[in-house]
């Protein structure tokens, strides 16, 4: 899908779920991946130790951080300001558009070099700057293949996961116009001495932000390519974009999340690159911008702070370790979420952020509630039960099917009720009797329709536990005498 | 010792022969088994799809149906894990409730748990002589953290050769009521892991939960695979039997 078709959310699920459940290239692409992933995670998690206790750190480090959110975004803003950079804050991906655009026209800019960052997804920052005569060029290597692709990051940390290297190869080839094997070694090669060019040209670097340190005013970013050390310090200004909960108060948290965001992203220690920018280029200094803008952008998520069920999707370090275990996100890839965030945190996500339960709600049911996600988790968020949740509120905003209601309505009833239950058991055999062949139901009518296009279903025995139940006791019972008949001889 | 059979919509009325195993080796160490005739569900289907005023209808009702019971053995990890996981927020706002509650969640175990755990029993002395493979339930292992007891029962059973299940702990793709709504994820999820359970060679599938294993052997069964599927109470009795 390309952004400039990008469906609603909910009417579009079912289709997009068909449409990638038929791809087998990407589904082979995304089992590939998110194996080796989840493998590297679980091996780097062993090796680590203790990965339970970190855990609980991590997620206390987040907490605290969230619950007293004003307090740390005022002392971030103020140290970024000591440190000579400007702060905007945003409420509206629109209002932060808008910021972004004054600073490009400011300095004339023509061609923006772009670090990884999703929050720029979640604006469609590229698509105005497009309608502004400006370039926009990524240099993330995932996130440059799907721009050549006219396509928007499927994985938050490898966006282009759904792409083999024939695939690139082919994009490569069209932009080129020279033959380019399907390796990686060449196309890393292409695809850097390409980058180098815009790094150079380009008049505002564009970032995103791992996390920002409270105490110092400092941002991180992690990154395994480099491009990040290019961005942040080739072009003369820089404009950081991140999410207004992206920060911790300390340095020796940002150890914590920083061990933590690694681990469970891609299983290694630490990544490549990992940069920490305080201000502008200083007097004496050899490198980095002469100006540094922050845009701290709210966009929904203010709305989940005092949620007592919600605010936690805010400790979320974008690490995507309940992407890769998702069996869900495994078979059906992320653009079937047709959102920026996909996967179990996209599935919640999505419908807070955009305060959408109609169609981004939708969502909620894409999932097993199987809890891998939770396991996975570095923060611990619950998001198997957030899923459960968000049902619930669809179903008290009056948003699900009246026949679904009327189903639960007659569940309560039937199952509240011992009698009621043993009656309609017995009238669901005969409903079923005449279906089943061989002991098996091939093909159910309804709702059931769903279960038996690929399953068979079992047909239901004519009696029940209970109905046994006091000819099994009478059994029992006598074994137990003979027993102990046969003891007393 | 007294224990009441928790036995689940499910088996009661589509596995009878699970919970009958149950009864029967709980029968053999000495326990007492009742059958509380008001049990019906413990509510997950409404649960989990949203469904929190019928899902309470339906949790009262189980609430009271063991209410004076000392033990409650479920053979399902996951119902077990609706009541341990859910239900005391479920009444939140009623404290006499979420007493109750409390207290059921206090004395409900899943079936392997119970028999590990409580009875301190880790070899019935069963013989299998099969190539078995095991499915851990994701409500089982994740919502309860059963994880070992299942393995270790079935490790002790003589003469069974016991194969790993390759992405053991991937969903199957039952989830309920995804099954039915979402039957097209659903559908890729059960594929993949009778595909795993094939790749064992295993000649026998077993699990802790019926649901899981409906959704599984409903598909071994639709591709005609010869791979029998029991419910690991089942397994051990007809162990026993056979040794």
């Amino acid at each position: 899908m390309s952004s400039s078709d990008t469906e609603l959310i909910g009417t579009g699920l079912r289709k997009r779920t068909e449409k990638a459940l038929n791809d087998p290239f990407l589904r082979a692409a995304v089992a590939y991946t998110t194996d080796k992933l989840r493998s590297g995670r679980l091996a780097a998690m062993e090796e680590f130790g203790d990965w339970e206790q970190w855990r609980s750190r991590a997620r206390e480090i987040r907490a605290h951080t969230i619950a007293h959110l004003d307090y740390y975004l005022g002392q971030f803003a103020d140290n970024v300001e000591k440190a000579g950079g400007i702060v905007h804050f945003c409420s509206t991906g629109a209002e932060a558009v808008d910021v972004f655009l004054k600073i490009a026209r400011s300095k004339g800019a023509k061609l923006v070099a772009k670090g990884k960052s999703m929050v720029s997804e979640e604006m469609h920052l590229n698509h105005h700057l497009e309608q502004e005569g400006i370039r926009a060029i990524e240099t993330d290597l995932g996130e440059y293949i799907l721009q050549l692709a006219r396509e928007t990051p499927s994985h938050l940390i490898i966006p282009a996961i759904h792409k083999n290297k024939r695939q690139i190869a082919d994009l490569f080839e069209e932009e080129s116009g020279q033959p380019m094997p399907p390796e990686t070694k060449a196309l890393a090669g292409y695809a850097r001495q390409k980058l180098r060019e815009i790094f150079l040209e380009a008049d505002i670097g564009l970032t995103g932000c791992n996390f920002g340190i409270a105490e110092t005013g400092a941002i991180t970013l992690v990154s395994n390519e480099g491009n990040g050390r290019m961005v942040t310090t080739l072009p003369k200004t820089h404009v950081v974009v991140m999410g207004m909960e992206r920060l911790v108060p300390t340095y020796d948290d940002v150890e914590v999340m920083l061990n933590m965001l690694a681990r469970s992203a891609t299983g290694q220690k630490l990544t490549t690159y990992t940069s920490f920018i305080t201000g502008p280029k200083r007097r004496g200094d050899l490198d980095g911008a002469e100006e540094l803008h922050v845009i701290i952008l709210d966009n929904g998520r203010s709305a989940q702070l005092g949620d007592p069920v919600f605010q936690e999707v805010l400790h979320c370090i974008r690490c995507a370790a309940c992407l890769n275990v998702c069996p869900v996100y495994r078979h059906v890839g992320g653009y079937t979420y047709g959102s920026v965030y996909s996967g179990p945190i996209g599935a919640v996500l999505t419908p807070l952020l955009q305060q959408d339960m109609k169609e981004a709600g939708q969502l909620a049911y894409a999932s097993s509630l199987c809890g891998a996600c939770y396991e996975a988790c570095p923060v611990k968020i619950p998001l198997h039960d957030m899923l459960v949740q968000l049902r619930a509120r669809k179903v008290k905003l009056g948003l699900t099917p009246w026949t679904e209601r009327a189903a639960f309505k007659i569940y309560a009833t039937g199952f509240g009720n011992v009698k009621l239950y043993s009656w309609g058991a017995k009238l669901a055999h005969y409903a079923m009797k005449p279906m089943a062949r061989g002991g098996q139901i091939r093909k159910a009518p309804g709702i059931f329709g769903g279960w038996t296009q690929s399953r068979f279903l079992p047909m239901k025995p004519k009696r029940s536990f209970r109905e046994r139940w006091a000819e099994l006791q009478r059994e029992l019972q006598a074994e137990r005498e003979k027993q102990l008949g046969g003891e007393d001889r | 010792m007294k224990v009441s059979l928790f036995v689940t919509c499910l088996a009661d009325q589509m596995y009878p022969e699970v919970a009958e195993s149950v009864v029967r080796l709980l029968h053999r160490y000495g326990c007492e088994v009742d059958l509380p005739e008001l049990q019906t569900c413990c509510g997950q289907p409404a649960f989990n799809s949203g469904y929190q005023d019928e899902a309470r209808a339906v949790a009262r009702n189980l609430i009271r149906a063991f209410e004076h019971s000392d033990y409650v053995v479920s053979p399902s990890g996951s119902c077990a894990g609706m009541v341990h996981h859910y239900y005391p927020d479920l009444f939140r706002d009623e404290p006499e409730w979420k007493a109750k509650a409390e207290a059921l969640v206090a004395k409900t175990y899943e079936f392997s748990q119970f028999l590990v755990r409580v009875l301190g029993v880790k070899d019935v002395g069963a013989s299998f002589p099969y190539k078995v493979t095991y499915h851990p339930s994701c409500h089982a292992s994740r919502l309860l953290g059963v994880r070992e007891e299942p393995l270790e029962l079935l490790r002790n059973v003589r003469d069974v050769e016991f194969v790993d299940l390759p992405k053991k702990e991937d969903c199957c793709g039952f989830g309920g009521t995804f099954a039915v709504k979402m039957a097209d994820m659903s559908e890729a999820m059960v594929c993949e892991k009778a595909a795993h359970v094939c790749e064992t060679g295993a000649e026998v599938l077993v699990g802790g939960d019926m649901g899981c294993l409906m959704n599984i052997g409903g598909r071994l069964n639709k591709e005609g695979k010869p791979v029998r599927v029991l419910h690991l109470a089942q397994l051990l009795e007809e162990g026993v039997k056979l040794r």
